[in-house]
């Protein structure tokens, strides 16, 4: 890739030296102008940096414009914690703690009564736990755009965080945030893999 | 109809304009080693999906390779109103010496003529200038097809942002991640992206450069961050930030400095664009009950509505001019591509699907690229503006969506 730049400037010295164009030529040559070899110097010029390109900090690789496809690297390979002792009352199949998901109506963003008592029951273990944080994921259907999916996902956990937050949650220990419509825990479009997606988890961020 | 399946995308044109431009591309004379396909089949391929052109048959016919050797008589019982003529003369270090011109059939005169000395590798380019410059001659508009889009493709659980060329071949890859990529947005002179990417466990804005693949969060504030916009001088972005409370837009310096508050308000303002002249912010809200679009001062201050049909108007584009929005309206449940006149304040829709997203102006503001489904398939399409002529650039076996078109 490194010898990218040479026909371009072959072409920029061949134009130079005004091979084409003669006093009666009908044909214009373009090749140093607005031409496509000029245009296609970006990813020459894309070639000689492409080493500055690579691989991100989390499975994400970026590339130059022009260079070769890279390849998948492995993804949020974290080990799973199963060491710890002690009972989590967050684990606790009994426990209101142990449900993490509060559901909404189409187009709606109104936290429902009857999961009051699992928000109390959060409120209540992050306020004994200050140390502890939750992430607040609101979740859309897919149906509509991508971005305002977002930002209604938003407002769904926003809701959550804002009843947290009443109930006496120190604002310190939430964070709202959206994954819109892009990643449904039910695939499909159906009304029951609708119904699934319009959500919010809340995340213990020691548990993530 | 007409359909051409090469490399990996297809093309379909679907209806069209009444009157159209007769052209015959006469297949230029070559070398047996030249690049596939050949240039006039990709200038043809341009000049179908604009819906401005229909192609004369050439099988069997003369191939003129200079102006004096045309048998007009011929080409205008063809019902050829121009001609395309040209050749390809291999030259040392494997490159191409490409001259084509463009002939008036009519009036029997040359209305352009260019040559290009290029490599392999610009073979797709040559044939994209040469439609952009038949299309400007014979439309008296500007050609687009010496551009390129983004899209995201997903593969499995694999995200990739591919930026291609402007009929959809040619993609590349830019960034591939496991993480959900989407709102890729080209900074005005085309050398980066601005993009939303998931990897970190949130939503967060991300400007890369298509040169050398380096990137940096210009937006990673405490909650969500998304839906960059490029002003048109390119300094700054606007995005949605969720730092304060719900989605509310904001001015960012490209660098991720300086955040600056635009909209107040606990509802939802997303999807800012900023219009051509850098002056107006369109974007999304909910304040009136149901999304709509809105306009206000770059600067900040009062919105003013500009959509009313319907309870569902998301996703603002603005034409290269200024006059014209599309965007999707939803209506009984189908989300299409719909335009706007701005002056006028007349709408319609543009298109027949129903799972229409994510509009964009091509850099002649002829042409709306959007994303659609067609049978469970996420696919990118484009429509004329008249709403004549639709195309399909769909990759098989791929979910391809978030197009937008760069310059």
């Amino acid at each position: 890739m490194k010898n990218c730049l040479w026909p371009v400037l072959f072409a920029l010295m061949l134009s130079a030296c005004g091979s084409m164009s003669g006093p009666q030529a009908t044909v214009e040559d373009r090749t140093a102008a607005k031409s496509a070899a000029a245009k296609d110097a970006k990813p020459a010029d894309a070639a000689t940096a492409a080493s500055a390109a690579g691989k991100g900090g989390k499975g994400v690789e970026t590339a130059a414009l022009g260079a070769e496809a890279v390849t998948g690297g492995a993804v949020d390979a974290k080990p799973l914690d199963g060491g710890k002792g002690g009972a989590d009352p967050r684990k606790d199949p009994a426990s209101p703690l142990s449900k993490r998901s509060i559901f909404f109506d189409f187009d709606s963003f109104v936290v429902k009564d009857e999961y009051r008592p699992i928000l109390e029951a959060h409120a209540a273990y992050l306020m004994a736990h200050r140390d502890a944080k939750v992430v607040l994921q609101g979740n859309t259907d897919e149906r509509g755009s991508r971005e305002y999916n977002l930002a209604l996902g938003q407002k769904r956990a926003e809701a959550v965080r804002r009843a947290l937050a009443v109930l006496g949650v120190a604002e310190t220990q939430l964070e709202a945030v959206s994954f819109g419509e892009e990643k449904p825990r039910s695939e499909g479009s159906t009304e029951a893999a609708y119904a699934d997606n319009r959500r919010v988890d809340i995340v213990y961020t020691d548990e993530q | 109809m007409t359909g051409m399946v090469y490399g990996a995308m297809e093309i379909q044109v679907i209806g069209g304009a009444a009157t159209k431009i007769p052209v015959a591309l006469v297949p230029f004379a070559g070398p047996a080693d030249e690049p596939r396909p050949a240039l006039t089949q990709i200038v043809g391929d341009d000049l179908v999906r604009s819906g401005q052109f229909r192609l004369v048959e050439t099988a069997g016919a003369q191939r003129p390779t200079e102006p004096g050797q045309v048998d007009y008589k011929l080409w205008r019982g063809k019902g050829a109103d121009a001609l395309v003529i040209g050749q390809v003369i291999a030259l040392p270090g494997g490159r191409f010496d490409v001259r084509f011109r463009l002939i008036d059939a009519v009036r029997q005169v040359q209305l352009a003529g260019f040559s290009y000395n290029v490599t392999p590798d610009q073979w797709r380019t040559t044939a994209h200038e040469i439609a952009d410059v038949v299309y400007e001659k014979l439309t008296g508009q500007k050609g687009a097809f010496n551009s390129r889009i983004a899209f995201v493709q997903k593969r499995g659980k694999s995200y990739e942002l591919r930026v291609a060329d402007a009929d959809g071949q040619n993609p590349r890859t830019v960034v591939r991640s496991g993480e959900p990529l989407i709102s890729p947005a080209f900074s005005p002179d085309g050398t980066r992206l601005a993009y939303v990417s998931f990897e970190d466990k949130k939503p967060v804005v991300y400007v890369q450069s298509l040169r050398d693949g380096s990137r940096y969060p210009a937006a990673a504030f405490k909650g969500s961050n998304s839906a960059p916009a490029w002003a048109p001088d390119g300094t700054r972005l606007a995005v949605v930030l969720t730092r304060d409370e719900a989605s509310q837009i904001y001015l960012v310096n490209t660098d991720g400095s300086g955040a600056t508050r635009l909209t107040r308000g606990g509802n939802i303002d997303t999807e800012p664009v900023f219009s051509p002249d850098g002056a107006t912010l369109y974007f999304t809200s909910d304040r009136g009950g149901s999304p709509q679009i809105y306009r206000m001062p770059a600067s900040g201050g009062e919105a003013r509505r500009v959509t009313f049909e319907g309870n569902y108007n998301v996703s603002p584009a603005i034409s290269p001019d200024g006059k014209y929005l599309a965007y999707i309206r939803r209506e009984g449940g189908r989300f299409q591509v719909a335009l706007l006149d701005l002056a006028s304040g007349q709408s319609r829709v543009l298109t027949d699907t129903a799972h229409d997203e994510s509009p964009s102006f091509s850099p002649n503001g002829q042409t709306v690229l959007y994303a659609t489904v067609l049978n469970g398939r996420g696919i990118l399409a484009t429509v004329s503006v008249d709403g004549k002529t639709r195309a399909r650039l769909s990759e098989s076996g791929v979910d391809a969506r978030e197009p937008v078109w760069g310059p």
